[in-house]
């Protein structure tokens, strides 16, 4: 099962310079850990221990935070889009 | 001179070049300016600072920008020793420091704008933005246009009208976006990302937030070199509140103002309250909301500094509270009828959070407290409208006017509270 990985500029040197990756797997932590593969070397950046994401990764599916999900346990099916999104704040009034 | 040493990642250390970037290539954690304190000692003083202009660039030695281009008016605002509203609180020294009356577009955030603005000219980018709750593209509009750049600003679709309005007047492209402020930035790092523009709160954030530092280095010269014990400052993405403490830590590392262990206080509306209930629970993991408040300033669900927030609540001893909506509304009109400063729901929301951890008793009535006012209520005129009672019509005739006192007297209102009958006599 593919779905696409969007990838932020900061990771795109793990991906020869591609926004997006095509990546198979039944749920985010399948696909991200799966991103390894096409992407070698992105999984340190991503991760911090075993199914651990950094605190300044943010994960979206089709536009929603997994952690309104299932977090890396949040199933994905062919069509879905994963987008990786370093966590920037803004805004106070 | 310029004291920047470069950019430092807050999280792994990672070191950068001074250039716009804003997420560490290690980690994604947030860059953060670099100074060398010990080549401004001795030259960054008291004097010197008072020496400076009388706005936010008076503290450029501690800004990263070598060369402003706005905000020549921009901060310098009112430290105000409250009289009624302290009396009423039961409070002996009570402080406002207003930024409801910031130039030109009365918000705290003439301060990171000016500061953002003016380091991505020296960049060579020719289009700024932002990502917005509204006073941001106010202020973003407004500094774009008396600096001469292009400017767009992405919004969320539900904002008050006050603060489109307030924006579309200077003439920037603005679009707003169906979704959440979360939603939003979201979309704005993808746009830096593919443009190439300086998005002021995005690409620029490492020198974006610095500008707030001056909220804080205001409060401390104002109140003669010295710090308050305890400041409330609102909590929405978490720029201001560690910025407020840094910028005390700055001055205290300098020798400008005595250690007292000032205490920092994050408040938020209950609608959307991560940090505060982080901080309720003791762990410094930020769950994501999803914003219900009228507070839209400050309703922001995913707060990425947030977790700095924590930190520098916690290592200063302070606390968070959330206020309800009808608290903050409640705290708008007691702040305007005692002291005369009409301030917007962040406002509300700061007041009457300060007002919780007074009774609360985390707050000792006796000792200094500096409350962050950092918006105007009169772009927020929905927060309030329905809450106030619309005044009488009579003809022009004393007659009128003599029973019309009449009728009010023989109500006989407890003095302060501003109620009418809801009636029209023409």
């Amino acid at each position: 099962m593919s779905v696409k990985v969007r990838i932020p500029s900061p990771l795109r040197n793990y991906t020869q310079g591609a926004d997006v990756v095509e990546v198979s797997g039944n749920s985010v932590g399948e696909v991200l850990n799966g991103l390894k593969e096409k992407a070698a070397g992105i999984e340190t950046r991503l991760f911090k221990g075993p199914n651990q994401l950094n605190r300044f990764v943010n994960i979206y599916v089709n536009d929603e935070d997994i952690r309104f999900l299932k977090n890396l346990e949040t199933p994905v099916k062919a069509g879905d889009e994963v987008s990786i999104v370093p966590a920037i704040a803004g805004g106070i009034s | 001179m310029s004291y920047v040493v470069g950019l430092k990642c807050k999280e792994c250390g990672n070191r950068a070049p001074v250039s716009p970037v804003h997420v560490c290539e290690a980690c994604f954690g947030p860059y953060e300016v670099e100074y060398d304190y010990a080549a401004m000692k001795g030259k960054v003083t008291r004097a010197s600072i008072e020496a400076g202009p009388r706005s936010l660039w008076r503290y450029k030695d501690l800004l990263p920008v070598s060369d402003p281009k706005t905000g020549f008016n921009s901060g310098y605002t009112p430290l105000r020793k409250t009289q009624r509203l302290a009396k009423e609180l039961g409070c002996s020294d009570l402080w406002i420091k207003d930024d409801s009356c910031n130039y030109p577009t009365y918000s705290y955030k003439e301060r990171v704008v000016s500061v953002a603005i003016s380091k991505a000219i020296e960049f060579g980018f020719d289009t700024v933005g932002c990502a917005s709750t509204g006073n941001l593209a106010n202020s973003t509009a407004a500094h774009a246009a008396m600096a001469g750049i292009r400017c767009y600003v992405m919004i969320p679709h539900d904002l008050e009208q006050g603060k489109v309005l307030g924006s579309l007047i200077f003439g920037p492209t603005m679009v707003r976006i169906r979704g959440t402020y979360d939603d939003v930035n979201r979309l704005c790092t993808e746009i830096a990302d593919k443009y190439g523009w300086a998005i002021v709160n995005v690409n620029l954030r490492p020198y974006y937030t610095e500008g707030a530092k001056t909220y804080g280095f205001e409060i401390a010269e104002q109140m003669g070199w010295r710090l308050p014990q305890h400041t409330v400052v609102p909590t929405a993405g978490g720029t201001i509140l560690p910025k407020v403490y840094k910028a005390y830590r700055e001055f205290i590392e300098l020798g400008l103002v005595e250690d007292n262990q000032p205490k920092i206080y994050s408040a938020q509306a209950a609608g959307c309250n991560p940090v505060v209930k982080a901080i309720h629970k003791g762990i410094d993991i930020i769950e994501p909301q999803k914003p219900n408040t009228i507070a839209k300033s400050i309703a922001i669900g995913n707060p990425a500094d947030g977790y700095y927030v924590w930190h520098a609540v916690k290592d200063s001893g302070g606390w968070g509270e959330s206020a309800t909506d009808r608290e903050i509304v409640d705290a708008i009109k007691l702040l305007a009828r005692t002291e005369g400063i009409w301030t917007e729901p962040a406002g509300g929301t700061t007041l009457a959070v300060a007002m919780k951890l007074i009774q609360m008793g985390r707050i000792p009535k006796d000792e200094s407290i500096v409350i962050s006012i950092t918006g105007n209520g009169l772009k927020t005129l929905e927060a309030v409208q329905g809450d106030l009672v619309p005044p009488e019509v009579i003809e022009a005739k004393l007659t009128e006017f003599d029973a019309l006192l009449e009728r009010n007297r023989a109500e006989q209102k407890p003095a302060g509270k501003a109620t009418r009958p809801a009636v029209s006599v023409v």
